[in-house]
């Protein structure tokens, strides 16, 4: 395997999870970059996470 | 686990996929829906009694009843409503889907669609127009002969010129429609225009009085929303195939009453998972405002179920229109969509979306996980029943038929093993 | 006077931009107090600390938006929510209106090509997103803390296996291919690659390159606690080993406080086989160690970043750099000066930091002349500070560290956490402030601006008591920095800081003054 996966040679495709100004200082310097609309999974509601996660095969 | 769910949600999507809806006639409802009798009163959404029932769905039983002769004024229908003698159940359990209230009568004319993929059938009462209608809740006299008219005119026309024009192919008429800037909700002016393109020449040729191929012309091309009596049947018999596919978290109905929204799922068989149906946020018309308006009604959410409607709000941005909204927002709608269902719809493509398929299939776990829910675009009900429609805009389901439904379907995996 | 409330069920908006606008919101007239966020229990705590604890708020989730506040006079909850829109669509329309994909998978099947996922969520989420992405392909600079040093362990193994790069947990500093990310300053490109396990003396080191003239190829951050025994320095490791197979780096720069000893032994054993000059800042670690495996050991963060530069320019043995940029003669002459105007009480230091690496540097080079340094992050466990919010003696806060950003954005963000305690500070036995400005991406747009007045009124304030205050600063930055290292050093000396060019600089020099005035003391 080329060291980092050949990283180094590539135009960054950046994706941003959390902080809006991390997105906008990228996006100022046209750096290609996709803003995510995170939320908590299942709205952080543990009832559903746990349902969601029997079905899913996490214990 | 997951691997088998995954598979039958394919199966259940490919199922959908495999539709042709075709209509194939028109009938009425004694003598073709199943389980029709003269006392019993068909209606939009999962099963409700009486006296939970919301304005505009008690006034179109009135209307109802008065229209099949069981009450001749609004104080012999209430109570005969109330009493018990009269069977109230969900067109859903019928093969059969009707609007805004839905209501259902035995000697109403339906048009008849059979998928023909899977030979099965559903039903769906004639579209009586905007205003004061039935669907709304009213029962004036007005509405009884206008009803009355469609049994006794429109409808002996329709299935003559039915008889010569032979079967119509809906997936691809509604695939036409979506990028004719409908989504077959809220917006049918395009499917309305070709369905009476369709009908026309063999129209003419039925041998009834010119006075009434004119006026049966006129009437549906006064009504844009003709056409929803058709996509919505259409999604119905599309989507009842994929009832009871073992493992699957695909939502197969959404509907309501009124009172309650309901969904169903694939792999949950013909349960009904309901809570509260919320108020619809949008623009109201002059002289209305929230406080006039009802919680979300009728079948009409079986689009939305099946991968139209809200969810191909890109393609139809003239609806944003009603909800203040910019053709990006309708665009962004459509777009969240993705994220929530299984696949995208082979069929029906639309080109804001580069012709992307619809998204289509509505995945509990994905709706519960992203806390996305489905959008729908849809008119608002006064909630006093007869005075009509009073705005249009978006709501979505509660997340609790959701959760409930999440639940069910854990529970039962673990009874039969599989975790 | 009414605590009134306003919910927005499954709204979710991020923690630094909610802050942001508390501030901005309670600058409003009849806001007496008022607190934004989502309904998390440290949100709900801080409410109830407010006394704006209602039981709806009691009753939201963490995926419930409220605002609380009391207000009085002709303050109404509609005008509040009605600016707080603004202020929220303010940013989202700058954003533009186009379609945010709710989840990482749906990001993905838009754009496959993407290659880096830069993840500042909150730590108990962190974790799970990290893996996502690594199980998609995707290289990881995670910003966020709180994440377990048992995930970050099972997370790095994945990312090594696969040949990617996971950087972080509280990695606040990178540039990959010339794209600063995060926390980062704007660095011309050049030979000098860097692995940091610290993100201001990663920061500092980079930006004094760019001004002593040359350029960096890669800046890689591994988080902190990448070179403990629990980690085994994975990620230092693995970005060693491609900047050394990289041909654009000809010489390559490692900064971490002192690794565990094996750890160290790790990286250093890769050394002798580099085929390129390693220059190896483990902050005041074994400098035999690093000698002795062929690498060159620096003294400061400064004197990495020399050293670095003269191996560029070919000079094989670089020297400690441990003056000044100007003559030694001016600078005691400065000092005695500075000494000079003191009051007999003023005998005490006050290092006031928003970078964490640059206090300790601190600490450190001025723990020979001032003995017992008390801190939040102190060299001694003997040394912590008592109450962090009062200094006492000597004392060298940063306030980076999690005892003030519990519910307040990093002072590099929002300078106020700090710039509200430098007044506070200029007690009548204080003679010297020392501090640190620094800029770049990320960072407040104008970090100097916001100590500006605080150090004017400061220094007013102890003239008035017949006194008088010396504030040294350093400024991390580079000129191509959107702040602008010239303009940024112009406000503070305007108001009356003396700048120096570097950390270490200015470290020294505080020394300097604090011996000049041990030296004079008991003369008046």
């Amino acid at each position: 395997m080329k060291p980092l996966n050949g990283l180094f040679g590539k135009q960054l495709k950046v994706v941003n999870l959390g902080l809006e100004a991390f997105y906008e200082d990228l996006k100022s310097q046209s750096v290609e970059v996709v803003q995510v609309d995170w939320r908590p999974p299942a709205g952080g509601n543990e009832k559903m996470l746990s349902l969601l996660g029997k079905l899913k095969g996490k214990k | 686990m997951e691997e088998r769910i995954l598979r039958a949600n394919q199966e259940a999507f490919d199922r959908l996929q495999l539709a042709q809806p075709t209509i194939v006639g028109i009938g009425t409802a004694g003598e073709d829906i199943p389980g029709m009798d003269k006392m019993t009163v068909l209606h939009a959404g999962p099963p409700i009694t009486w006296d939970r029932m919301s304005g505009p769905l008690r006034g179109a039983i009135v209307g109802g009843l008065i229209y099949e002769g069981l009450a001749k004024d609004e104080a012999e229908a209430l109570e005969l409503a109330a009493s018990g003698k009269i069977t109230f159940d969900s067109c859903h359990h019928h093969n059969a889907v009707g609007p805004m209230a839905g209501v259902t009568t035995f000697r109403m004319p339906v048009w008849k669609l059979r998928n023909e993929a899977f030979g099965n059938m559903a039903y769906c009462t004639l579209n009586e127009g905007l205003g004061k209608v039935l669907r709304y809740g009213a029962f004036s006299e007005e509405v009884i002969d206008r009803l009355k008219w469609m049994e006794k005119v429109l409808a002996p026309v329709l299935k003559a010129t039915l008889a010569l024009a032979g079967p119509i192919d809906l997936k691809t008429m509604i695939a036409q429609v979506v990028q004719m800037g409908d989504e077959g909700h809220n917006r049918n002016k395009a499917g309305t225009s070709l369905l009476i393109r369709e009908l026309a020449p063999y129209l003419v040729m039925t041998e009834f009085s010119d006075e009434d191929k004119r006026d049966v012309l006129k009437f549906m091309h006064s009504n844009d929303h003709f056409f929803l009596n058709l996509t919505m049947p259409a999604c119905k018999c599309a989507l009842d195939p994929l009832e009871g596919i073992e493992n699957s978290t695909m939502v197969y109905t959404m509907a309501r009453n009124g009172t309650d929204f309901g969904i169903r799922v694939s792999g949950l068989g013909n349960r009904w998972f309901t809570a509260p149906a919320e108020i619809i946020d949008g623009l109201f018309f002059p002289g209305f405002t929230k406080e006039d308006a009802n919680p979300d009604i009728g079948d009409s959410v079986i689009t939305e179920t099946c991968g139209i409607g809200g969810f191909a709000m890109a393609t139809a941005p003239a609806i944003v229109q009603f909800v203040g909204g910019t053709p990006q927002d309708a665009f962004n709608f459509t777009s969240s969509m993705y994220e929530i269902t299984i696949g995208e719809s082979t069929a029906f493509k639309l080109p804001p979306m580069n012709f992307r398929g619809s998204p289509t299939g509505i995945d509990i776990m994905k709706v519960i996980e992203t806390q996305i829910r489905p959008i729908i675009n849809t008119g608002i009900a006064h909630k006093n029943a007869g005075v009509g429609q009073v705005g249009a805009g978006l709501v979505r389901p509660p997340m609790k038929c959701f959760e409930d439904a999440l639940e069910a379907f854990v529970v039962d995996a673990q009874s039969r093993g599989l975790i | 006077m009414a605590v009134q409330t306003t919910i927005r069920k499954n709204a979710y908006y991020d923690s630094v931009t909610l802050m942001l606008i508390t501030k901005d919101l309670a600058k409003l007239p009849g806001v007496e107090d008022i607190l934004v966020g989502m309904a998390t229990e440290l949100n709900k705590e801080l409410a109830a600390n407010l006394n704006l604890l209602t039981p709806e708020l009691e009753a939201l989730s963490a995926n419930d938006f409220f605002v609380t506040a009391e207000l009085t006079g002709d303050a109404t909850m509609e005008s509040l929510v009605e600016a707080l829109d603004a202020l929220l669509s303010a940013k989202k329309s700058s954003a533009g209106s186009s379609y945010r994909p709710a989840a990482l998978q749906t990001a993905l099947s838009n754009e496959p090509q993407l290659n880096l996922a830069l993840i500042s969520l909150p730590g108990r989420y962190a974790a799970a997103e990290v893996e996502k992405a690594l199980d998609a392909g995707l290289h990881v600079m995670l910003f966020s803390d709180n994440v377990s040093i048992e995930d970050e362990k099972r997370l790095k193994e994945k990312a090594v296996s696969k040949q990617l790069l996971m950087m972080g947990p509280d990695c606040g500093t990178a540039m990959i291919n010339h794209v600063p990310l995060a926390f980062c300053n704007v660095v011309k490109p050049g030979g000098i690659g860097i692995v940091g396990a610290s993100g201001t003396g990663t920061q500092e080191i980079m930006s004094l390159i760019d001004q002593l003239g040359e350029g960096v190829s890669q800046v890689i951050g591994t988080g902190g606690r990448d070179l403990k025994s629990e980690i085994g320095g994975l990620m230092m490791l693995q970005a060693f080993e491609a900047l050394i197979a990289d041909p654009e780096t000809e010489v390559i720069v490692l900064i971490s406080k002192p690794p565990a000893p094996e750890v160290a032994k790790k990286v250093l054993d890769l050394v002798k086989d580099a085929g390129k000059p390693v220059v190896v800042d483990f902050i005041g670690g074994d400098r035999g160690a690093i000698e002795a495996a062929g690498a060159v050991a620096c003294i400061s963060l400064e004197d990495a970043a020399r050293k670095a530069v003269a191996l560029l320019r070919g000079d094989t043995a670089p020297s400690d750099f441990a003056g000044f940029d100007v003559p030694e003669a001016d600078i005691e002459a400065l000092a005695a000066h500075e000494a000079g105007k003191k009051a007999p009480a003023q005998k005490y230091l006050r290092g006031l930091f928003t970078g964490g690496t640059l206090a300790d540097e601190a600490m450190k080079l001025l723990g020979p002349e001032l003995g017992t340094i008390w801190s939040n992050i102190p060299l001694k466990p003997e040394e912590q500070l008592k109450d962090v919010k009062v200094s006492a003696e000597h004392t060298v806060i940063d306030f980076g560290d999690d005892a003030f950003t519990v519910g307040r954005p990093h002072p590099m963000i929002d300078p106020s956490t700090r710039s509200e305690r430098i007044v506070r500070e200029a007690a009548p036995d204080v003679a010297v402030l020392l501090m640190d400005v620094v800029l770049g991406y990320g960072s407040h747009p104008d970090p100097a601006g916001e100590v500006a007045a605080q150090i004017r009124e400061a220094r007013e304030n102890a003239a008035a008591a017949g006194g008088d205050l010396t504030v040294i600063a350093s400024v991390c930055g580079t000129e191509g920095d959107p702040q602008g290292l010239k303009a940024s050093r112009e406000t503070l000396s305007e108001a009356g800081a003396i700048v120096m060019p570097s950390n270490a600089q200015a470290v020294r020099l505080s020394a300097k003054v604090m011996k000049a005035i041990r030296n004079q003391g008991g003369e008046k």
